[in-house]
Parts: structure tokens; sequence; C-alpha cells
């Protein structure tokens, strides 16, 4: 410990071996064991963690079960080998016989193709806008023809595809388009809100944005998400009933355009009152003004936290599955229904969990990425 | 300041430009206040429109308005209540007051473990051990980038697999966790109990006054007074005093393990620790992160201060950092709370009976969608305001004051 260190300074003579100054025992010593403490948590945690990784990996590779037999009588899976196994290891058999419907959910299954073109398509959007490279105009464009591209592949009854009604979609598919969209209608309402929010001279502006944010803001998404299905119906002139899904969608816009635009109006505080001064000496008009000079800076300046919104409204989208919706979480919930598979759903909610954490994780990934580049160019 | 500044240059002996608004376009605050009248004119149209809708559907399905239903008898069945309820007897109004409690009960439960796990993994993920910050940074990453409602529906799957009552596992002498929740041992509650409580609370109120005269006495004189001896003796030597002179009760009731069900004792149902379980790890996380970055905030100056004084890390954690942190902390930490608050409602997903699913189940009774979502979300906004109301205070206690 200290004592070592000073007598290796002190007495230049009896040079520590290389052994105890790099390479991993120094390493060892000097992040896991240089102090008492220190040490006696090393070792506490490292047993535990051995533990229970052991038992993890016995459980989920080593005692699982991967594939059941054909039931020859029933023609249906027969799971006596996961039943035997049960608390000891795994079943993935449930998540061989159910992974399409997880991911596709009632979406017909000769057609299944299409919904893993549009998920191919979505991450492929996702990577595009991703790129720096890609931020001009023509990305706008990128996105109109994708979603259209999408659509068009989901609903069908044109170019030979077979008409697929909206309420057969399901599973990852809809959770994506839930997202997507939702972001992509709730971005430009954000940003109006946020200016009305910050106007000076429209008081009346100024206080329905505040009554809208600060609403929104107090309740829970799934009273938003009840109102969408219980009673927008009412407020439709008869005879216009539109679907739940997009219901739901309006619920979402409605509650993510909130968070977004206060993230927006931390931007265009921080911009400094210098660019606003700035683009009022030129003489530009209120919307050349923020579209030009104000908008661009601080948006740039808050694109990390708009990812981090991003994120929690990825993983809000799952809240449809109490109104009814068939997205990613809904098929996994009514897959582990299936009387065959009942008392496997640990097995099928870690899949959804893993498919959930890969989206997320990359996000944030990407996000700590441009926060530390964005903080690179300011310093420099 | 300014304002009582008589400097003619600040009054201006200019003439100020003229109040009056001109009838013309290029005037901005004509065109602001035409704008303002179209804008508020046309959402006013929108609503309007959506409210005469609404009307007139309401009137078609012959849905009458109004709240006269929570006066009549509810007949659901809630599992759990903190007041007195039976569904054959009390009415709707009640039964959304038992909701409203246990939101609130899940909300203040939830809110205290976020901040005790949260802060714990915050400042385990500094820790200079390498092990420890990175299984803290391996928890945070795995457990926010799930969503709740997953968390919760996994949690309620795995506390429903455990084995059922007859082979409960005891995991300490007295506490029972079987698929149908976890059985505790009941204190026996007798008078003596509430008087020690009082005393206790009394007692809180004294240490809570030493500590401010203390305070006052370091500020007038530089030398602190001891508040420790106080608080032994109001915390401790009153409370324990005043039970063991009432006789010093000590029941409890020990569940008994039967065949199909336990008798005696107390049950904290799967839903309910489901709930818990998944959203203190998933909020935990998000806090862990804020008091990480908090910590990370304060200059690393402040550190080696402390260190110049020969602090031990603990106490400069505690005296110097964590106090200047918290400023940074608070506001993030505010709307963590109020998540905590809202998606407490998700409760509805596994059944535990929450104002939300209460609420649901009797707008699905009665047809009263408009009241009971209202009622949904004034009781959330208030909520929500509460926490903000209270969170905004603390801050404003706490922030740095500038002269």
């Amino acid at each position: 410990m200290s004592t070592a260190t000073t007598t290796h300074i002190s007495v230049p003579g009896r040079e520590q071996p290389p052994m105890l100054v790099a390479g991993p025992v120094a390493w060892a010593r000097a992040n896991l064991f240089n102090s008492i403490g220190s040490s006696l948590v090393t070792l506490a945690l490292a047993y535990f963690l051995l533990k229970y990784a052991a038992s993890f990996i016995d459980w989920a590779f080593i005692k699982s079960v991967w594939t059941v037999p054909m039931d020859p009588a029933t023609g249906k899976l027969d799971p006596t080998a996961c039943r035997a196994a049960k608390g000891t290891g795994a079943c993935w058999a449930v998540i061989w016989d159910k992974y399409r419907f997880i991911l596709f959910g009632r979406y017909p299954f000769e057609e299944q193709w299409r919904a893993a073109i549009v998920v191919v398509l979505f991450i492929g959007l996702f990577v595009t806008s991703a790129m720096r490279r890609f931020w001009r105009r023509e990305l706008a464009l990128i996105w109109v023809a994708t979603l259209t591209a999408i659509f068009v592949l989901m609903w069908g009854g044109v170019f030979g595809l077979r008409y697929v009604p909206q309420d057969e979609w399901g599973g990852l598919p809809i959770t994506l388009i839930l997202s997507t969209f939702g972001l992509a209608c709730a971005f430009p309402i954000a940003v109006l809100v946020a200016l009305g929010r910050r106007s000076t001279n429209l008081p009346a502006v100024k206080l329905l944005c505040v009554i809208y944010i600060e609403v929104i803001r107090g309740v829970p998404l799934i009273s938003l998400l009840f109102m969408a299905s219980v009673m927008f119906p009412l407020f439709m002139p008869e005879g216009l009933n539109p679907d739940k899904l997009l219901r739901a969608q309006v619920a979402i816009i409605l509650f993510a355009a909130v968070y977004l635009a206060e993230v927006i109006r931390g931007g265009l505080q921080a911009l400094p009152k210098g660019q606003y001064e700035a683009a009022d000496a030129l003489g530009l008009s209120y919307w050349k003004k923020m579209g030009l000079i104000i908008l661009p800076q601080a948006l740039r300046l808050v694109i990390p936290p708009l990812v981090n919104t991003f994120i929690g409204f990825f993983k809000d989208t799952s809240l449809v599955l109490i109104i009814g919706i068939f997205d990613l979480l809904t098929s996994g919930k009514v897959a582990v229904a299936d009387p065959i598979w009942q008392a496997f759903s640990t097995e099928v909610y870690i899949m959804l969990g893993l498919i959930y954490f890969c989206f997320c994780f990359s996000m944030s990934r990407y996000s700590r990425g441009l926060e530390r580049e964005f903080s690179k160019s300011v310093r420099r | 300041m300014s304002s009582t500044s008589t400097d003619p240059r600040v009054t201006g002996t200019r003439k100020a430009p003229g109040k009056g608004v001109t009838l013309s376009w290029s005037d901005p605050r004509l065109r602001a206040i035409v704008w303002q009248v179209v804008i508020v004119g046309l959402i006013g149209a929108g609503i309007w429109y959506l409210v005469s809708n609404t009307a007139a559907n309401l009137e078609q399905r012959r849905i009458a308005t109004g709240f006269d239903f929570l006066g009549t008898v509810a007949g659901i069945p809630i599992g759990e209540h903190l007041v007195p309820y039976d569904p054959s007897v009390n009415t709707y109004g009640r039964a959304v007051l038992v909701g409203i409690l246990n939101t609130l009960m899940v909300t203040v439960v939830g809110v205290v473990l976020v901040t005790l796990l949260g802060t714990a993994i915050g400042i385990a993920s500094l820790s200079d051990n390498w092990l420890l910050s990175r299984l803290c940074a391996v928890f945070v990453e795995v457990m926010r980038d799930v969503p709740l409602l997953l968390h919760l529906l996994f949690w309620y799957a795995l506390l429903l697999t455990l084995p059922p009552v007859r082979e409960a596992m005891m995991v300490l002498p007295g506490l029972f966790l079987s698929n149908s929740g976890l059985k505790v041992p009941l204190l026996v509650w007798e008078p003596a109990h509430s008087f020690a409580m009082l005393a206790l609370m009394a007692g809180a109120i004294a240490t809570w006054l030493a500590g401010r005269r203390a305070t006052r006495i370091q500020h007038a004189t530089g030398v602190r007074p001891k508040v420790w001896p106080v608080a032994v003796v109001a915390l401790v030597v009153v409370p324990v005093g005043v039970w063991a002179l009432l006789g010093a009760p000590f029941t409890l009731e020990m569940p008994v393990k039967g065949r199909f069900r336990f008798a005696g004792g107390g049950l904290i149902s799967p839903e309910f620790m489901a709930l818990m379980i998944g959203l203190v790890l998933y909020h935990a996380a998000f806090a862990a992160e804020i008091v990480r970055s908090g910590i990370l905030a304060v200059p690393s100056g402040q550190w080696e201060a402390g260190g110049a004084l020969g602090l031990k890390r603990g106490t400069m954690l505690r005296q110097i950092v964590l106090p200047q942190a918290l400023r940074v902390i608070i506001p993030p930490m505010t709307s963590t709370y109020l998540g905590v608050a809202k998606n407490s409602s998700l409760a509805v997903a596994i059944g535990y009976p929450d104002l939300v699913s209460i609420v649901g189940t009797t707008l699905n009774q009665t047809g009263q969608a408009i009241e009971g979502i209202a009622l949904i979300m004034a009781v959330y906004l208030t909520i929500s305001l509460s926490i903000s109301l209270f969170m905004n205070w603390y801050n404003a206690r706490l922030a740095l004051v500038e002269r």
C-alpha cells in the first residue's frame, strides 16, 4: 500500500519488479485491492458474481432445453422436456416456437417477410439519420420516402401485394411505427410549442403553451391512452371513427411533443442573448430569425438530451399494451398465454428485454458519442 | 437598485416611444394582437367543435354526465386497502379513495427507496474499485434500457413461479415467501406502542430544534454545541422508557403455515412486491446517473481542498461534496420523483389496485368515461404539483445565496 510506494520512490537501488509496476497484477493492485475496504468489497462482489453468474449460465445454457419434439397425435409441440427442467433450466423452445409471432404478431404468416423488410427499413433509416454526413435537407426526403415504403409494405393492396388490414399488424413493426412516426410528428409541434412558451410579445399564446405543457407533464401517459381509447370516439363527429392505432398514435404525439418542447426550450434558453440581438439588428423577421439563426444552433445544443427523450419514448410506446394494441410487448404477453407455454414467460420476457435493450443501448451509446464530439468542438 | 435610482440617465429624459397602437401592419403591437386573436380563436373553435361533438354523442348514447355515480354501491372487490372497504356496502367514491391511498403509498415508498438505492449506486459507481464501479454501470444500463412495463411483467411472472404456500420458502424466521406473496410477522399493537410513537415524534421535533439552536450558537460564537446527546435521549431513551414504563409489551403475531394458506401475520402481495421491485430498480438507475453526474459536477478543487484539510474520503463526500452536488441533483431528481408518481399507474397491468386500475374498472362498469379520466388526471396533477412545489421550495432553500 502507501508504504510500498514510498519505498519504491525513496530507494532507487531496490526497484520494484516490473510485474508490480505495470501489467495485470499492478492493475489489480491499483484498481481492485488498493485498500483493505476495497479488497473486501472486491472479494465479496467477486464471490456473489461468480455464484450467481454460474447459476445463471447453468440455467440459461447448460441445463436449458432448446427444442422440444412434436407430438404426432395432436400436431402440437410437446413441452414435457421443458416441464421436467422447470426451475433448473431455461426453456428456449418457447422462443423457437413463437419467435415469428412475437416479432410480427398476427400479421399473416406467409406475408411476414414484408414486416421483416419494414423492420430492416426502419433500422436503416435510424442508422442513416444517425450519421452526420447525412444531416442535410435531403434527409427529410429520405424519411418521407422510407415511411411511404413502410406503409405500402405494411398495408399492401398495390404492386400485387396482398392487402393486410391494420388490425392484423403487430409486434416489432407496431412498436417502431408508434415511436418513429410519433416522434417525427411530435417534433414540429414541439418546436412551435417551445417557441410559443418563449415568446414575449404574445402573452395569450404563451399562456396556452404553458397550460398545455404543464397539464400533459403532470399526468401519466396511461391516462392519455385511456382518453384516446375511451373518450376519443366521443370527440369525433357521428360516423367518423379512426382506428385504435391512430388514436393511440395521436395520444403519443401529444405526449411526446410536450417533453420534446421542454428539451428544445432548454436549448433556446442556453443560446447567448447576443444571437437574438444580432438577428434583430439584421432586421430579420421572426420566422427568418428563428429558422436561420436561433433554431439551428439551439437544436444542435440539445441533440444529446433529445436522443435521451427518444429512448424514453421508444420504451413508453410499450404502454399501449394496456389499451390492447398489438405491439412487441403485447405479442410477447399473448405468446405466453398459450396453454403449452404458460409456465415459461420468464424466457420470453428476457428475449423481449434483449430486443428493447439493443435499441435503447445503441441509442444511448450514440448520444454519449455525440456529446463527447460536441464538447470537443466547443472546447477547441 | 435601478427602481429607486434618481440618476437622470436611468429614469430617462427622452420621450418614450408612443404607447398607442397604430392601425398599420408594420406595427409589431398590432401584429401581436392580431396573431393572438387568430391563434386563440382557432384553438377555441377547435375545442368548441370537440365539445359540441361530445355533447351530441353523449346525448345520442344516453350517457348521463356528472359525478353522481360516486355515490352508488361499487361492488368492485379490492384486494388491498388501507382504509376499511367492503364491496357490497361501500360506494364508488370509497373505492376511488382506496385507489388514491394505494397510489400515494406506492409513490411514497417508491420515492424513498429510489432515493436510497439511487444515491448508493450513484456514489458506488464513482468508487475507485474497478469491479464495483463496473457493476454499477452495468446495473444502470440494463435497468434503464428495458421498458418499465416489461420490468413489471417480468418480476410479476417471476414472483408467481415461486413455490405454493405448502412449500413456502422461509427467508428468515417468520418471513415466508411463496407465490401468494411475502408473509411477515405483525406486531400486536397495544396502547404502549402508540405512546412510544408519540414520544418518538416529540423526540424528533426536539432533536430538530436542538440542531437549529446549535447552528444558531455556531453562527454566533463559532463553537457548535454537541447535538447527539440530545438526540440519543430524545429519540431512544425517552421512547424506550415510555414503552418500558407501560409494561414493555412485545408480542409478534407469527404467520403459521397451513396447507393452503397462512394463519396470522401480515401479507405483502406479489402485485405490490412486483410493482415496487420494478419501479424502484427502473427509477433507481436514473437516480444513480443523476447522483453520479451531480457529484462529478462539483469541481475537483473541492475534493483537493478537503484532502488538504486532512479529511477522510467519507467526510469529504458528506460534508463538502454532496451538499454542493445537491444543487445540481435536485432539479432532475424532481422529475424522477414525478416519474415514480406517474409510472405507479402502470400497476394496472399487473392488477395492483391503484387509482388508474380502480377508476378503469369503474368506467367500464358505469360508462362514465369523461368523469373517470378527469378524476385520474385531477389526482395525478395534484400529486405532481405537490411534488414540484415541495422540491422547488427545497431547491430554493439550498440554492447558492448570491449577492
